[in-house]
């Protein structure tokens, strides 16, 4: 165990927001539940009890008899937002005193970084750089986020759950977020700090990074291992692989969102439907193509002469 | 008869304005000792009350003793809190519930502009000056480290408080009718907000900044039909010399003009269109109704299905 090394990751300056982002992250969720599993628990009182639904205030948090049901924002908002401004320069004076943003030497294009990291929040990306060839992982995958969250509200049909935390009522929306935003996007930026070292390579936290270490990975294509050889069958191959798993994820997906999401599916319209079925589709591709990579060394499914997947 | 009259004029007028002086002069002199003070007294009254006087009321237009009017107005004729209602639902205050996440966010993008600003009078964005800037800048400009230091770690933080607060909305399901425009703004936002980073992340020129940009911007060649090594590129006729990454960085490599274009981009370009979708941002958050909640829960059994 490697503490120096595991200290001088930990510590670096620029690496100190992710470390802080651990229990920030912890604690909103923390704070989230809480909320969710309060209304939840409301919800199913009132779901069975109609007679308490019709006069219930149904909120977890409710007013008290004979306090006025809007209150004026000053004081009583703009007092919180002094606050709030007050304790983040606090913490940005202190920060900044006591730590220094960092400074390399001059830029220098015949000294190459190892590793050379992108800024913490693009380490995702970077990550998926392994995995993936550079213009899928930096050009069309931060394009379908982008897009992918910005039609979000459009296309989720389920009216429950607006203006208040829950998680029985949107299961669905909210575990697919979750996975999206924990899993992919946080997890590759934990991994991508605190696991890649020199040449991308993967050390365990306290693994002492070793510039020369040399890990001879054989990895295969797809098509190779059903031995086929000739480019045209490998591009018709991977089409048929990759098609292939749409079609057969979708219709998983679909069987499973009719049943369990039966509300959903009927409000939804076609055009709404297949957008979902599009980015959720290519959202659960990212971990079976680094599991594939991971656990089966394959490099690509789907291999033309202009592109490979 | 013209002498007479010149004669009886001038006579006439000079005595008469002797005389107006003299009795001028005196009433002057009988003023000050009774009009002045008067005058003063009637100053000190009106200097007693500063609230009352012209000034004061040509700039607060309302008073201020505690009455309910007067809280609303405080917020209603106030040109940077009339982005606030002046009644808002109770519960709309309570942290748990918002995070206070999206002012803090706003909060920290008026620090990096204070503090960005005080950074550009020390900043020459040239290959020559830059690195030894940065170096002045820690070493001999007074607090120039602590403002180098602050303008870094809340740029981090911004970042940190623009993902709790997308987490926030999603979480409480604010993007649901009628707020779904609003969700696309702070996309939007989301993505400047990190676009903002990564193009200030180069200004320094040291290793750091260099090889990350240069990583970033590599992944530009590899763009689909744009990009010189994407799908379909070089059948397009691209090259490392008229790409989208060469129009990124202004040449074929990370260099001079890509200094140049990502301080432009940092300080100018980005926050200007950054503050416009702020803009829109906030007046959408007023125009969909204030923020989302705590809402009473709605249950399942009380969905209308919409006729299709």
């Amino acid at each position: 165990m490697d503490w120096k090394q595991l200290w001088q990751i930990l510590s670096a300056p620029d690496n100190i927001p992710i470390v802080a982002m651990i229990p920030l992250l912890a604690f909103y969720i923390f704070l989230a539940w809480r909320q969710a599993h309060a209304n939840d628990v409301l919800i199913e009182q009132l779901a069975g009890d109609p007679a308490l639904a019709k006069t219930h205030h149904r909120k977890a948090w409710p007013f008290k008899p004979g306090w006025q049901k809007e209150v004026h924002v000053w004081p009583f908002l703009l007092r919180v937002e002094f606050l709030a401004a007050i304790i983040v320069t606090i913490i940005l004076m202190v920060w900044s005193i006591t730590l220094n943003a960092p400074l390399e030497e001059p830029a220098n294009p015949n000294l190459t970084m190892n590793p050379a990291k992108v800024p913490w929040y693009f380490l995702g990306l970077q990550e998926m750089l392994v995995y993936f060839d550079p213009w899928i992982a930096g050009v069309v995958m931060p394009t379908l986020i982008i897009i992918g969250l910005m039609v979000i509200p459009y296309i989720d049909t389920n009216p429950l759950g607006c203006g208040y935390y829950t998680w029985k009522q949107r299961k669905f929306a909210i575990g697919t977020f979750l996975f999206g935003f924990i899993i992919l996007w946080v997890s590759m930026i934990f991994i991508g700090t605190f696991i890649r070292g020199p040449g991308w390579q993967w050390f365990w936290p306290g693994q002492t990074w070793d510039h020369n270490r040399l890990i001879y990975e054989v990895n295969r294509d797809l098509p190779d291992i059903f031995g086929i050889t000739s480019n045209w069958a490998k591009g018709v191959f991977g089409a048929i692989v990759v098609g292939g798993y749409f079609t057969l994820g979708g219709l998983a997906v679909n069987a499973f969102f009719r049943r369990h999401n039966a509300k959903d599916f009927k409000r939804m319209s076609l055009l709404q439907y297949s957008i979902m079925m599009t980015f959720f589709l290519t959202m659960v591709a990212l971990p079976i193509k680094m599991g594939l990579r991971l656990l089966f060394h394959i490099k690509y499914v789907w291999i033309t002469p202009w592109f490979n997947v | 008869m013209a002498e007479e009259n010149k004669g009886n004029g001038n006579n006439g007028k000079s005595v008469g304005l002797l005389d107006r002086v003299k009795t001028g002069v005196k009433e002057d002199l009988a003023s000050l000792t009774t009009d002045l003070p008067a005058k003063a007294k009637e100053q000190v009254e009106i200097l007693k009350k500063p609230t009352k006087t012209q000034l004061f009321t040509s700039i607060f237009r309302h008073k201020h003793d505690d009455t309910p009017r007067n809280r609303a107005l405080g917020v209603l004729s106030n040109v940077f809190l009339h982005l606030h209602p002046a009644k808002i639902n109770r519960d709309a205050v309570r942290y748990s519930y918002t995070w206070g996440m999206g002012g803090i966010t706003f909060y920290l993008f008026f620090v990096l502009t204070l503090t960005g600003v005080l950074l550009m009078f020390y900043y020459h964005p040239s290959k020559v000056q830059a690195f030894r800037d940065v170096l002045y800048l820690e070493h001999d400009v007074p607090y120039g480290k602590l403002l180098r230091n602050m303008h870094r770690w809340a740029a981090h933080l911004m970042v940190i408080a623009v993902e709790l607060h997308m987490f926030r909305v999603f979480l409480t399901g604010s993007y649901k009718k009628p707020r779904e425009f609003n969700w696309t703004v702070g996309v939007i936002l989301l993505v400047l907000t990190l676009l903002l980073s990564f193009t200030g992340y180069l200004l320094p020129d040291d290793q750091l900044g260099f090889w990350a940009v240069t990583v970033g911007t590599n992944m530009a060649r590899a763009t689909p039909l744009l990009g010189h090594e994407g799908p379909f590129g070089s059948q397009l006729g691209m090259t490392p010399y008229n790409d989208v990454r060469f129009g990124l960085l202004g040449g074929s490599i990370v260099d001079a003009n890509a200094l140049l274009r990502s301080y432009i981009w940092h300080c100018i370009g980005i926050p200007i269109i950054a503050s416009v979708f702020m803009i829109l941002h906030f007046w959408r958050v007023r125009k969909d109704g204030g923020i989302s909640g705590p809402a009473p829960v709605v249950l399942d059994s009380e969905i209308k299905e919409a006729k299709k």
